[in-house]
């Protein structure tokens, strides 16, 4: 089982994924954003959260250019898992591998705590260790946590219930509360709440630690 | 050549920066504001033998995002 989790300029989870897939079981690698391949037979890549070459231009635009997301793009279009966290969220949205994109929060603020998120669907390799419903504390820390798509967009993603979290009480405007969406093969996951920040007893919770082991299984599996 | 390119949020997609600044500018007493929206300006230095295509591009791949914001172009 391996994972590997890229490291841009201003990444500042990269770590704390990491340990969370440890913990689960995986074989980490770190990938530097310069790189231009991935290790030989990674199963699922974590974009990691941070402010990635300092927020410039639109967060997550930079990173979405760099060689090491060339070969992300290659390995979720080949069928590979990914999961992006917060500014990984953002940068998976520049890249065109998740559809719409997160603005500034519409209060402006910065925020950072923890929220209610409720599982709106378990079918996915990352949240079936949830039940649909379930509301798990899991911490927010982001300025641009506001998604946005486009009627037609939403439209796509609820009928095909590719919403993965959304908001008890919505912090940020995302447009129906949507706090993580998964991709058409249900492969990829984009949130901006951070699960590796709620995976160990240190961490004041464990609520996200069910995604990591769900993963593991699942890759064991396979 | 050089070249400006704007950078606006589409319409439809809600501005809050742009709401900031409008409260802002009420609370300073310029009552007849009944608007604003904040964009982006980028200014682009081009070699010889750049086109209006290049910087199309250019806004296309990286300087906007499309699915949120809206261009255009100022060739000077």
């Amino acid at each position: 089982m391996k994972a590997a989790v890229l490291v841009f300029p201003g990444s500042n989870c990269d770590r704390d994924l990491a340990v969370a897939f440890e913990q689960a079981g995986f074989d980490v690698s770190m990938v530097w954003h310069k790189d231009s391949a991935l290790p030989e037979g990674v199963d699922i890549v974590g974009v990691p959260g941070g402010f990635s070459y300092g927020d410039y231009l639109r967060c997550g635009a930079i990173a979405a250019q760099s060689p090491i997301c060339k070969a992300l793009a290659e390995h979720t279009a080949r069928g590979g898992y990914a999961l992006g966290v917060c500014n990984g969220f953002q940068v998976l949205t520049e890249t065109g591998i998740l559809p719409g994109a997160l603005l500034r929060n519409a209060g402006l603020k910065y925020i950072c705590k923890t929220v209610d998120l409720k599982v709106a669907t378990a079918d996915s390799v990352f949240t079936q260790g949830y039940a649909a419903g379930d509301v798990i504390g899991v911490p927010i820390a982001h300025h641009d946590g506001n998604y946005f798509a486009d009627d037609a967009t939403l439209a796509a993603l609820k009928d095909q219930d590719r919403i993965a979290f959304t908001y008890g009480d919505n912090p940020n405007g995302s447009r129906d509360d949507i706090a993580g969406i998964l991709s058409e093969n249900r492969r990829v996951l984009g949130m901006m709440p951070h699960p590796e920040r709620a995976a160990d007893e240190g961490h004041g919770g464990t609520d996200g630690a069910a995604m990591f082991r769900a993963l593991a299984g699942m890759v064991a599996e396979a | 050549m050089k070249a400006r390119v704007h950078v606006m949020l589409k319409n439809g997609v809600l501005d809050p920066q742009g709401e900031a600044v409008r409260h802002a500018l009420g609370a300073l007493g310029f009552d007849k504001v009944e608007g604003v929206r904040q964009g982006k300006v980028i200014d682009l230095d081009l070699a010889d033998g750049a086109t209006e295509a290049d910087v199309t591009e250019m806004c296309e791949k990286l300087l906007a995002n499309t699915v949120i914001e809206s261009y255009s172009i100022e060739i000077q």
